[in-house]
């Protein structure tokens, strides 16, 4: 089953608030070996003049996945999860996910297009602030593979 | 989990300018290692729990050589090289690659090198060069390559690119 080409510019509401806390910053620098001391160190990130610990640029793909679930999801888009490779992705910040904030994400399908028998689905997601202030545009590219072929990554 | 800096945060650099910042000059290097428990622990971080990136079972039952990593990982570790010499983290506005080799990490669990570290499964090798730099906007953009040096040197990443913006010539 290939995705449905017109499923490209299909929007869905927005996903549940995320709630950006200290520690959720902490482990997710810990695991990317980020030790810069503003996502560890409160007082270090206020020197910066930051609110609080900021999130590592990539951190933003935790809040995107749960809104790009919806796109993998949907049974109108035909995504098959088991044959995905993830092809490509962007982070484009206007203040980094700061501790205390409460985001929204809201996901849309930019475009779909065929290669063969695989399918590239590209969704880009807003992440914005509680006061709907844009934060964070994350678009990430999923390469999903022909029934026959092998995984390759 | 283990790295090699030269860009060290810890030295307190001030943060580079635009000014004098040469397309092409080296920002830094870094050696990133990577191990099963690293993988778990980005897995758990991130939410993505698909079992690639942990069961060597079902890699290998789906075509994969092995375990490999999340690309986000690799993407995830590759950018701190460029945080650390700009200073702030909120400096970097734009990060973006493509995902072109896989890495594979080797079970290494229990394993420990002669300095009491963990053996690692796989090293990445982070170089990252001054791709451009924008006056007017007041930003570089940071090239990162990033090679698999535990498999043949392969490209992990492809037109892996930071935009940082940068002060234009005050005093830091």
């Amino acid at each position: 089953m290939s995705v449905n080409p017109e499923a490209a510019g299909r929007q869905y509401p927005p996903a549940e608030p995320y709630q950006v806390s200290r520690e959720v910053i902490r482990g997710f620098a810990a695991a990317v070996q980020a030790t810069h001391p503003a996502h560890h160190d409160v007082e270090a990130a206020r020197a910066l003049g930051h609110a609080d610990l900021v999130a590592p640029p990539t951190f933003a793909v935790v809040v995107a996945q749960r809104a790009e679930a919806a796109v993998v999801e949907d049974p109108e888009v035909g995504i098959d999860f088991s044959r995905v490779v993830h092809a490509e992705e962007r982070f484009t910040h206007t203040r980094p996910l700061t501790a205390g904030d409460e985001v929204t994400a809201t996901v849309s399908i930019a475009s779909v297009k065929q290669l063969g028998g695989n399918s590239m689905v590209t969704t880009v997601t807003e992440i914005v602030d509680g006061a709907g202030a844009p934060l964070s545009t994350v678009t990430s590219t999923l390469l999903v593979r022909a029934d026959d072929e092998e995984a390759d990554a | 989990m283990s790295t090699e800096n030269t860009a060290a945060h810890a030295q307190a650099v001030p943060a580079p300018q635009l000014e004098g910042l040469e397309k092409g000059a080296v920002i830094g290097t870094r050696t990133v290692h990577l191990t099963r428990a690293d993988l778990v622990r980005y897995a758990g971080a991130s939410g993505d729990l698909n079992p690639i990136h942990w069961s060597e079972s079902f890699a290998t039952s789906v075509g994969l050589p092995g375990v490999i990593a999340h690309g986000m990982l690799t993407m995830g570790t590759a950018v701190q090289l460029v945080t650390d010499w700009v200073g702030d983290p909120a400096r970097v506005v734009d990060y973006q690659t493509r995902f072109t080799a896989m890495v594979p990490v080797e079970d290494t669990t229990g394993r420990l090198a002669e300095d009491g570290s963990s053996v690692p499964g796989a090293v990445l090798q982070v170089t990252g060069k001054v791709g451009k730099v924008d006056p007017e906007a007041g930003t570089a953009r940071i090239d990162l390559a990033v090679t698999v040096t535990s498999s043949d040197d392969a490209r992990a990443l492809t037109k892996a690119q930071a935009v940082v913006a940068l002060p234009k010539g005050e005093a830091a």
